[in-house]
């Protein structure tokens, strides 16, 4: 019997963890991702999972126990926020070059500085290079959902890459809402048990993780990363489909609201979605053709999903919840990019909100759809929400 | 670690599958001086082999139980000098790779 539980996306998550039941996680608290962590390390001390908890002393030394866990042959997890991810973030990169399918939430939360400890999506941005998968959610339901279908889609063998879930912090990782857990031996048969590749433990197949590799091989282990992302593109249908049969719940690339014949159409990641939903709702009661879409999939970026909904819509404006300085805004410059071999190119305009934590109010989102409605959309220029102007 | 033709060919991850392939792995490319030894001058004394830090001095014990300096592996020698500095007897001469190109 499924379990409907009133607690918080940090709880959430830490619950997901607790039925997948990783060998071991090794983690290092900041805000807003500790309470993540704090419920874990009281599953473990309660005896609920068979993890080995490693409590490390830096986020560095967290993303290091957790690559060497991996290549042990563990199921392996951690979860971090803004700047313990930049603390991390050099062990990213070799996670992820080693192909070990690592999960990690991130309580998104804004890179200092000024220091911040609010929601924004300037760490998960940073990372976006990094060679991981990177999921989004909404809300807590949702962070529950990634978390378990991060894990089974990691460790698929054509895939074997390390996947990040992104939660926004404190309005998702603190806030209260009903959450739908299923019955933990349903996610422990659906992660199943990892089996992997190269472990480090099999003392009868030695084998070396991590060596040197310069100009020779590189390049082709590059190669293959690519090849893990394109994989873990074409696997994620596949998923999402398994995950739907024993949820009830439906994912895909992108959740679309009201699109079928939307012509304003918002694009947003995570929390302000809902919001946006609720901005659609009114506009459409006005007999205004809105739509949003919300990626729910950012690493492998969806691009042709988004060509297809997009194309021959009358304007797009894109959110972003942190800014690339001199560059256009990251997710904005991905929808550009991927409209390029559009035939009937809609307007396009780039708003930036809600940083470091700003309220996102549904005035605020009104905003963008008020510009298109004008015609008042100019694909070179980045606006901003709620900025004291 | 064994040479491969193709990213599609090899483990992931950079990870090396079977033990022992460092000798599949010529280091040597590194060189651009290349020790030449004078066999005419050298007095067999191994002081070049017992310095050499990549082990890239050839040298076996004669039936007279005397030493014997056969050469170079090529292979792993990356040029540093060390045994043309520390030859007695100045029988090993540094040529620049250029001089071998083909």
């Amino acid at each position: 019997m499924p379990t409907r539980l009133a607690v918080t996306g940090a709880a959430a998550v830490a619950h997901a963890m607790r039925q997948i039941n990783p060998d071991v996680v090794a983690a290092y608290p900041i805000t807003p991702q500790t309470p993540i962590v704090e419920y874990y390390a009281q599953f473990v001390a309660d005896g609920l999972v068979d993890t080995v908890m490693v409590p490390v002393e830096s986020e560095h030394s967290a993303m290091s126990a957790v690559v060497g866990s991996a290549a042990a042959g563990a199921r392996t997890m951690t979860a971090t926020a803004a700047n313990g991810l930049a603390l991390m973030f050099e062990v990213v990169y070799i996670a992820a070059s080693m192909r070990l399918p690592i999960v990690m939430p991130i309580v998104n939360r804004a890179l200092s500085g000024p220091i911040n400890i609010h929601g924004d999506h300037s760490d998960a941005y940073s990372v976006r290079d990094a060679g991981w998968i990177q999921l989004f959610s909404e809300n807590s339901q949702e962070a529950y959902d990634m978390t378990i279908i991060a894990t089974k889609l990691a460790e698929r063998e054509e895939v074997l890459t390390p996947a990040m879930v992104n939660l926004d912090g404190f309005i998702t990782s603190h806030g209260v809402e009903g959450v739908d857990l299923l019955d933990d031996e349903v996610v422990r048969d659906f992660v199943g048990i990892w089996e992997p590749k190269y472990p480090l433990l099999d003392v009868d197949n030695p084998i070396t993780h991590g060596p040197l590799d310069l100009f020779d091989y590189y390049f082709e282990h590059h190669r293959q990363q690519q090849e893990g992302l394109k994989n873990a593109y074409k696997a994620l249908p596949e998923v999402f489909a398994e995950y739907e049969k024993i949820s009830g719940r439906k994912y895909d690339f992108l959740d679309l609201y009201r699109m079928e014949d939307a012509e304003y159409v918002m694009i947003v990641l995570n929390s302000a979605a809902s919001t946006a939903k609720y901005v659609v709702d009114e506009l459409r009661e006005q007999g205004i053709k809105a739509g949003l879409i919300k990626p729910w999939v950012f690493t492998p970026f969806p691009k042709k999903e988004l060509l297809a909904a997009l194309e021959g819509r009358k304007a797009i404006m894109v959110l972003d919840r942190a800014m690339s300085f001199g560059k256009e805004a990251p997710l904005y410059s991905l929808v550009k990019s991927a409209l390029y071999e559009a035939k009937d190119r809609p307007m396009i305009g780039s708003y930036v909100y809600g940083l470091g934590g700003r309220d996102v109010t549904p005035a605020m989102l009104k905003v963008p759809f008020e510009d298109a409605l004008k015609g008042d959309l100019d694909p070179n220029e980045e606006r901003y929400l709620g900025l004291k102007e | 670690m064994p040479k491969y033709d193709s990213w599609k060919e090899m483990p992931i991850a950079g990870v090396i599958d079977k033990p022992a392939t460092a000798r599949e792995y010529n280091t040597g490319t590194w060189r651009i001086m290349r020790p030449i030894i004078n066999k005419d001058a050298c007095i067999n004394c191994m002081q070049c082999w017992l310095y050499c830090p990549d082990m890239a001095i050839n040298g076996r014990v004669k039936e007279d139980g005397k030493t014997e300096m056969l050469g170079f592996d090529y292979n792993y020698c990356k040029g540093c000098g060390t045994c043309a500095e520390i030859c007695p007897v100045n029988a090993i001469e540094m040529k620049p790779e250029t001089e071998f190109l083909k």
